[in-house]
């Protein structure tokens, strides 16, 4: 169970980016957070696995709070956090195979680690995985010669190898072309009831949002103005999430201050 | 034609304005002032800059031909010239490694690193190799050691500084997902940071190599070893064909390795 209460981020002096922002996840359902850029999407992700450092507030996965951690714990909590990301943010340098691998890192041996030396069970698991994703057969490719949905099937098995607790997706299909789009988004939908695990999608695309996700969570400008299953997403709702521009929400909130 | 210079009856356009004209002459003007002040307060014996093409006849004319007896010698010593070009470049990327990872702004692990790898790789730099190998004469005495100490010196600043702007170039994105699975600072730096950079490590390391190569034909100059100390010998003894042959040695050396390293960039990169 994903628990965020009170989640303040604020960069330098500015307006928050998020603002009180309560959040809870349960079982392994798919949640995607749908909204305009600059309302925050991003950045709440990042929170959770501390890419980004929360202001105030909490974040507990599983009973682990993740705000405090430093460190080496820091480190054991991250193993348990998948992501996933738009540009996929793969080393095109190496193979297809070492990227995947590099999802165990925080598991491993240094020397195993620069050596390739992998586990076993890790390489048996790395094949299962790559297999039920279709890129098995790109093992020993360098990652820069596949396509972006081959791509970002890396970037999902590397989250995997992980053997984590939730899945964070940062708009993890907006690079890619709208048909292998679907299959990523249908896929990250698969795995999470194969491995029974929660899935958390930052989504531009409101019609996928609505194929493939279970809930979906309307932001604007910090704040979470919308919570509720996709059938419940009308365009009273929808307009209430995208209608104006972050800077007329900022200005609207300045006067509300003064 | 010309439709709209005739309608609007602008056909005056100039890419200054008088202002900006005056600015450039008085400009064109100091320059000039500067450059006749620095030849004049310059001891320039005319006579001898006139006399040149005389004097590069005469001592063509002396060097040839070149004298082949020393040529066993010559080329031993030659070898000798590769061998610290080539150990100087291995230890000196070897010790480059840690002060370029010290040096870029993205890695270095704090303020205080970042500034010893700075000071590491400017004092590197700003002192010429035949002053390094003056240093390490003094301190080793004459020989190959302070040879190659003087250029490995050298090298570390060169190989220091274009890896470590390198490592500030890198896709930070890798690196950024690494950190996101809990891999630690190290695992991040061999999995997304190395990678990235190994195609420049592999560029300088060479272009290095090349480099050494012709500084440590020098070398002998100072006593640090390498063809430089016959090249001075034949000079100091007036015995121009054996020069000769010295630099035409030292010729076919820098072309071959022009070659091997064209070579060596071709197949690695």
């Amino acid at each position: 169970m994903l628990k965020i209460t009170d989640l303040v981020k604020r960069y330098g002096d500015g307006d928050p980016v998020l603002k009180n922002l309560d959040l809870t996840i349960e079982g392994e359902s798919v949640v995607s957070i749908i909204g305009s850029s600059g309302a925050g999407k991003s950045t709440l992700l990042r929170c959770i696995n501390r890419l980004v450092e929360p202001t105030s507030g909490t974040i507990e996965l599983n009973g682990t709070e993740l705000t405090r951690l430093r460190g080496r714990e820091l480190r054991a909590a991250r193993r348990k956090i998948g992501m996933v990301f738009q540009s996929f943010n793969l080393v095109d340098r190496l193979t297809v195979m070492e990227n995947v691998q590099s999802g165990r890192l925080g598991y491993i041996s240094t020397w195993a680690a620069v050596m390739r030396r992998y586990p076993k069970k890790d390489i048996r698991r790395a094949y299962e995985l790559m297999e039920r994703v279709g890129i098995a057969h790109y093992a020993d490719k360098r990652a820069d010669q596949l396509s972006g949905g081959e791509r970002q099937r890396v970037g999902v098995v590397r989250a995997l190898m992980q053997d984590p607790e939730i899945l964070l997706a940062d708009e993890p299909t907006a690079s890619l072309d709208p048909k292998t789009s679907e299959q990523i988004m249908g896929l990250l939908r698969d795995l999470a009831g194969e491995l029974k695990l929660p899935v958390l999608i930052n989504i531009h695309n409101v019609t996928e949002a609505k194929a493939y996700t279970d809930r979906i969570v309307g932001m604007r400008y910090g704040r979470i103005i919308f919570d509720d299953t996709p059938e419940n997403l009308d365009q009273d709702a929808m307009d209430r999430i995208y209608s104006g521009s972050p800077h007329a929400d900022r200005s609207g909130d300045m006067k509300e201050a003064s | 034609m010309n439709s709209i210079s005739n309608q609007f009856g602008r056909e005056d356009w100039s890419r200054y304005t008088p202002k900006q004209r005056m600015q450039r002459y008085a400009a064109f003007a100091f320059c000039a002032l500067a450059l006749g002040w620095a030849l004049g307060s310059i001891d320039v014996i005319w006579v001898w800059v006139w006399d040149a093409p005389e004097q590069m006849g005469d001592l063509l004319g002396r060097m040839y031909p070149p004298d082949p007896t020393n040529l066993g010698d010559i080329l031993r010593v030659l070898l000798e010239t590769v061998n610290i070009a080539t150990f100087a470049t291995g230890f000196g990327v070897l010790v480059s490694l840690p002060v370029a990872y010290l040096a870029a702004q993205n890695t270095t692990p704090n303020r205080a690193t970042l500034w010893l790898g700075r000071l590491i790789l400017v004092t590197s730099r700003s002192v010429n190799t035949i002053i390094w190998a003056l240093l390490f004469v003094a301190i080793f005495g004459p020989g190959v050691v302070a040879g190659i100490l003087a250029i490995m010196f050298r090298s570390i600043g060169f190989i220091g500084k274009l890896l470590g702007e390198a490592i500030e170039e890198i896709d930070k994105r890798p690196v950024e997902a690494l950190e996101a699975t809990g891999a630690s600072r190290f695992k991040v730096i061999v999995y997304a940071i190395i990678p990235q950079v190994m195609p420049t490590f592999w560029a300088v390391a060479i272009l290095r190599w090349d480099i050494n190569l012709r500084e440590s034909t020098v070398l002998g100059l100072v006593g640090a070893g390498g063809i430089g100390i016959i090249l001075q010998g034949a000079i100091d003894t007036f015995n121009w064909p054996e020069a000769a042959t010295v630099l035409l040695a030292i010729l076919a050396l820098v072309v071959l390795g022009e070659v091997v390293s064209a070579f060596l960039r071709r197949r690695i990169l």
